[in-house]
């Protein structure tokens, strides 16, 4: 089975970033796995996205244009992909830049949390691409917390140390959420 | 093997360096910048020189210096930028050199765009440059393969004497995938009969050149560098055949756009449509031999590509149009989907 997701958001928001640490941790679970970001124009300050598949079985085409699970981190982001989710699909958008409120599908479930605020209330400003992470994996079960614990302490460079527990909080806060 | 999480052009500047690649000299273009990059944050530390140039002439003719000393060098660069480097990759192959330039092709012509493409077949296989003379051309279609190809494409260029491209694209480039480098045995290709390193009074010189102003001579020389050729041609094609066994309708096609073939053949098998694909892993030389061979039980081929097709014209001539050869294909920096080529697998090899 291959679980086909897309982040998206503006630059800066770390969605290459969320991308990367699925792809790692499809890495530290044996699987097969591509991490494909945009590289156009629209990363200087337009949306920025990443396609990351992770599967049993070899990739073909590592582009995502039809995701199983979708992460919106702007109204931009959700506008253009949200009709792109597969039937059945999950997603999961930050509340606090995004209203979701004119989204008609009844064939997808939608998780909306105020990541942003959620990230500020709890100093740990930037941290909402991680905050939707968390919220990914309680609702998929596509890897578990230890996985990403151990994927984002071989991800954050030693001399940054000081961020994964950051990062860890931010993981947990959106398993609450 | 340990499993490493990389980007394609990353992975293609650490498997040179594992491969012995001693000199890089480059100038910067999307989508192939993270492998200059990579190159300048490590070539130093593994003892070798990064020389970023103040274009893509002066790098080619870089490389062309460093490889008349018998070390291993390498260049890259994408579509207008390979463009640039023509003249230099002529005198390379004009002067008999081991060389490997790496294309990462993006949309063109001109300064065309920065997404990717394959619109430079034609270029890589056919006339990179003025004169008679051919290119290694070496097809990765997985990060994996952008390592073990750089690796083959070193060794294959010292042993026949003749510059190598990797013939990659954007996609190729920026996307990442677990890769594992494989222990690399010393390459000790003898070159004391030709390289210009130094004749310390205790030899004769050693010239590299290109300019034979005699005709009789420089067709000699030519026709010796064909004769090359045919080797090569007889022994380094590579392909890979997938369920071509008892396919109806055979899908050709390399690089990224092989992965968006490969999905399209799973889906057309689940349909019961028996489609198959033989995927060019060296473009030259062609797999002649490869083609005829999977084609066989096939009516029709459907030739995929990021192009208005190039590569379509080397099937046809591999099976002497024996059998219909359909084309479909996206340009510009447009990534075909499976979807779009399993409507055409439908169209021609579809339900009876």
């Amino acid at each position: 089975m291959t679980t086909e997701i897309l982040l998206a958001g503006f630059g800066g928001q770390g969605v290459l970033f969320a991308g990367k640490i699925l792809a790692y941790c499809g890495l530290m679970d044996s699987k097969e796995l591509s991490w494909l970001p945009s590289y156009g124009p629209e990363m200087r300050g337009g949306t920025a996205n990443c396609s990351v598949c992770i599967s049993d079985e070899p990739i073909g085409s590592p582009l995502v244009l039809t995701p199983d699970l979708l992460i919106a981190m702007n109204q931009p982001s959700f506008d253009k992909f949200i009709n792109a989710v597969k039937p059945g699909g999950k997603v999961f958008i930050d509340s606090t830049l995004i209203d979701a409120s004119e989204c008609t599908r009844d064939d997808i479930e939608v998780f909306a949390i105020p990541s942003t605020q959620l990230a500020d209330e709890n100093e740990l400003k930037g941290g909402s691409n991680i905050i939707l992470l968390g919220k990914l994996i309680k609702e998929t079960g596509l890897f578990t917390l230890e996985t990403m614990k151990k994927t984002i302490e071989k991800v954050v460079p030693p001399t940054k140390a000081q961020l994964i527990a950051n990062n860890f909080r931010a993981i947990e806060l959106g398993m609450n959420s | 093997m340990e499993r490493n999480l990389m980007k394609g052009n990353e992975a293609l500047a650490e498997a040179a360096i594992r491969a012995g690649c001693k000199c890089f000299f480059g100038y910067p273009i999307t989508p192939q910048t993270e492998l200059a990059a990579y190159m300048a944050k490590r070539m130093n530390k593994a003892g070798g020189v990064f020389l970023q140039a103040e274009s893509e002439i002066a790098a080619i003719n870089m490389v062309l210096g460093a490889a008349s000393t018998g070390v291993r060098a390498m260049t890259s660069s994408s579509s207008p930028g390979v463009s640039l480097k023509a003249e230099g990759i002529s005198y390379i192959a004009g002067s008999d050199l081991p060389a490997v330039i790496i294309n990462v092709q993006r949309g063109g012509p001109g300064l065309g765009g920065i997404q990717p493409s394959q619109a430079d077949y034609w270029q890589a296989t056919k006339a990179v440059g003025h004169g008679d003379f051919h290119l290694l051309v070496f097809a990765p279609s997985s990060v994996q393969e952008m390592v073990d190809m750089v690796i083959k494409a070193f060794d294959t260029a010292d042993k026949y004497r003749m510059p190598a491209m990797i013939l990659a694209d954007g996609l190729l480039g920026q996307m990442m995938e677990p890769v594992s480098f494989p222990e690399i045995t010393a390459n000790n290709v003898d070159k004391s009969s030709w390289a210009a390193d130094g004749h310390k009074n205790s030899r004769e010189h050693h010239i590299i050149n290109s300019l034979y102003l005699q005709p009789d001579k420089l067709e000699k020389s030519v026709k010796e560098r064909f004769e090359r050729y045919e080797t090569i041609k007889a022994t380094e094609t590579d392909a890979e055949l997938y369920l071509t066994e008892d396919c109806d309708i055979l899908l050709t096609a390399y690089g990224a756009t092989a992965r968006v073939v490969k999905s399209a053949v799973n889906a057309a098998r689940e349909q019961g449509i028996k489609a198959g694909m033989l995927r060019p892993k060296t473009l030259w030389p062609f797999p002649v031999k490869e083609l005829n061979e999977a084609c066989k039980t096939a009516s029709c081929i459907l030739d995929v590509e990021m192009s208005m097709g190039q590569m379509v014209d080397d099937v046809k001539l591999a099976i002497n149009c024996s059998k219909p050869v359909h084309f479909y294909g996206r340009t510009g920096g447009v990534i075909p989907t499976p979807a779009e080529v399993l409507e055409e697998i439908k169209k021609y090899g579809g339900a009876k």
